[in-house]
């Protein structure tokens, strides 16, 4: 259990002091997928690097299955079973996936656990395990591989901080289909994702709303996502596309 | 094969991947002297009668051979400078493997510097690779200074593999090319200094005839507080393709000049350069920590894929 008690953060922007967390206390159970959502500005995506441990708060605790990591870094935290997947995967010049996917997995993987890490992603492993993962690789390709390093960890609980963002509407249906795989496959684990997409959110356990850095409301998915349809809590992909399934765009 | 000692062994191994006598070709040299030579039916090696250093002939022809010619250095305050001439025939397929390891234990200078030419003949393919590697915690510097010259005559390629990763106190390299039409000329450098070194590296590549190709990229890393200069400079004399690249991490104090030089004498000529220098990127370095690896790990492994 994933546990933040009272986390308030902030930022010196121009001399002026932002507060953009406040006072946020919330659970994400074992087990189950619970999204974070809210407008833009929010807080969501400072609060998934809170987690991380990317940054630290003014105040507040964080607690993992019991244990304080509130002072704990991004590598302690990674070791005792956070993972963390970036808006923006990072590039490298020179490291392979497969190289990347050794390190997620600490260490020892062999070339058929890597290959079973990308085709859970949808990437034909042949294709992309002595890639590097540089600029040659497209935006939706980098998404991909960063959920399978994020998979290769096995983690405890899994940070997804806005997957969609960077990506092609046909990669996203995938990608609701790879949380949907997650969720069915690690029954005991967390995954926790970042999103304002109605489409994630249908398949949310739990949703919390973040707004203006604070809790607005926090709940069973079929509590809560209906007070959020047509606000920009719960976005449509595409009006087009998503709009076939009812509905108007927020 | 003369007796060589564990450090010698070592120094070989670093320069030249080698653990025992070579296939093919070779020679070593060891502390000025010969410590071993082989020939092949295609592929002589001879001394030099006029200064120091080797006349390697390759046959036409000759396809998947391999000349080797290491050198080592181990005592101090040794300077030397050995001419090595390779005549490559027409149509040869050969990978040479050169490369100078030098450990200096002593407090004073030991340097060697290697003044290698290639003739290229027509439509032959070299793969030349080149690494150099000091050791030694003496306060004796470890200097190498390579002079390359590369003569290709039509239609002839050439890759050239420079690796200088580890313990060498002062390098100049300067390499010049002269390419014929068709010809094509790849260069991959790799540099890593630290402490107080300095190296520079100067190529200066002039395609001469239509159609000639030179991709002259460099990788560097520069830590602590040393100093590398890049000076690449391409001329087009014809209808032709020239591009060179700086990719420079710069960590600590270190401090990288990249100087591009570009010229075209003809229309057709076009020409490219390329030039990035930067410290690590912050989040790959967050990236690398989020799945496991301490700061200084995450450094390691950024770096190590860079320089690979």
């Amino acid at each position: 259990m994933l546990e933040l008690y009272n986390i308030s953060f902030g930022v010196t922007a121009e001399d002026k002091q932002k507060e953009i967390i406040r006072d946020v206390t919330v659970r994400v159970p074992d087990g189950g997928l619970t999204v974070i959502t809210g407008p833009n500005g929010g807080g969501k995506s400072t609060l998934a690097r809170l987690i991380a441990g990317i940054e630290k708060p003014c105040s507040g605790k964080i607690l993992f299955n019991g244990e304080d990591i509130t002072e704990k870094s991004i590598t302690e935290r990674a070791k005792l079973g956070i993972a963390f997947a970036f808006q923006q995967p990072v590039r490298f010049k020179g490291i392979r996936v497969i190289d990347l996917l050794r390190i997620a997995a600490g260490g020892k993987l062999s070339v058929s656990g890597a290959c079973d890490y990308l085709s859970s992603v949808g990437l034909c492993a042949r294709d992309y395990i002595d890639r590097e993962v540089n600029a040659s690789l497209s935006g939706g390709e980098l998404k991909r591989i960063e959920i399978a390093t994020v998979l290769a960890r096995g983690a405890l609980v899994t940070v997804f901080d806005e997957p969609e963002a960077g990506i092609d509407l046909w990669s996203f249906q995938n990608l609701i289909e790879v949380f949907e795989g997650m969720r069915t496959s690690m029954r005991e684990r967390s995954i926790l994702i970042i999103s304002h997409q109605e489409r994630i959110l249908n398949i949310a356990d739990e949703i919390i709303v973040l707004k203006d850095g604070s809790v607005a409301a926090a709940g069973p998915k079929d509590e809560i996502l209906p007070t959020l349809v047509g606000t920009s809590s719960a976005v449509k992909s595409c009006p087009r596309i998503d709009g076939a399934k009812g509905g108007e765009e927020a | 094969m003369k007796q060589l000692d564990e450090i010698q062994k070592r120094l070989l191994r670093e320069v030249a991947d080698l653990h025992e006598v070579p296939e093919g070709a070779y020679n070593i040299r060891s502390n000025s002297e010969s410590a071993g030579r082989r020939s092949t039916a295609n592929i002589e090696i001879a001394s030099k009668t006029d200064v120091s250093g080797l006349e390697i002939t390759i046959k036409p022809g000759t396809k998947r051979e391999s000349v080797h010619i290491p050198v080592v250095l181990t005592e101090s305050g040794l300077t030397e400078a050995v001419y090595n001439d390779f005549h490559v025939g027409e149509g040869a397929d050969v990978v040479i493997v050169a490369g100078c390891g030098i450990d200096n234990c002593g407090n004073q200078d030991s340097r060697h510097d290697g003044i290698h030419r290639f003739w290229l003949g027509k439509g032959s393919h070299v793969r030349y690779v080149e690494k150099h590697y000091g050791s030694g915690d003496g306060a004796g510097k470890r200097i190498l200074n390579p002079v390359t010259e590369v003569y290709m005559d039509e239609d002839s390629a050439m890759e050239m593999e420079m690796v200088q990763i580890k313990g060498v106190d002062d390098t100049v390299r300067t390499t010049k090319a002269e390419l014929a039409a068709g010809a094509s000329l790849v260069v991959r450098e790799r540099l890593m200094t630290h402490g107080s070194q300095t190296a520079v590296s100067i190529y200066s590549v002039s395609l001469n005839g239509k159609g000639a190709a030179a991709d002259v990229v460099s990788r560097s890393v520069a830590r602590d507080e040393s100093y590398q200069k890049f000076d690449a400079k391409i001329v087009g004399n014809a209808e032709c393709r020239g591009h060179t690249e700086c990719d420079a991490i710069i960590m600590d104090k270190g401090r990288i000049l990249a100087v591009p030089g570009l010229e075209a004498n003809n229309v057709d000529a076009a020409l490219v350069h390329e030039a990035a220098i930067g410290k690590i990127a912050g989040d790959q370095l967050v990236k690398l920590m989020t799945l496991g690896l301490t700061a200084p790990e995450a450094e390691e492994q950024i770096i190590n894929g860079f320089l690979k």
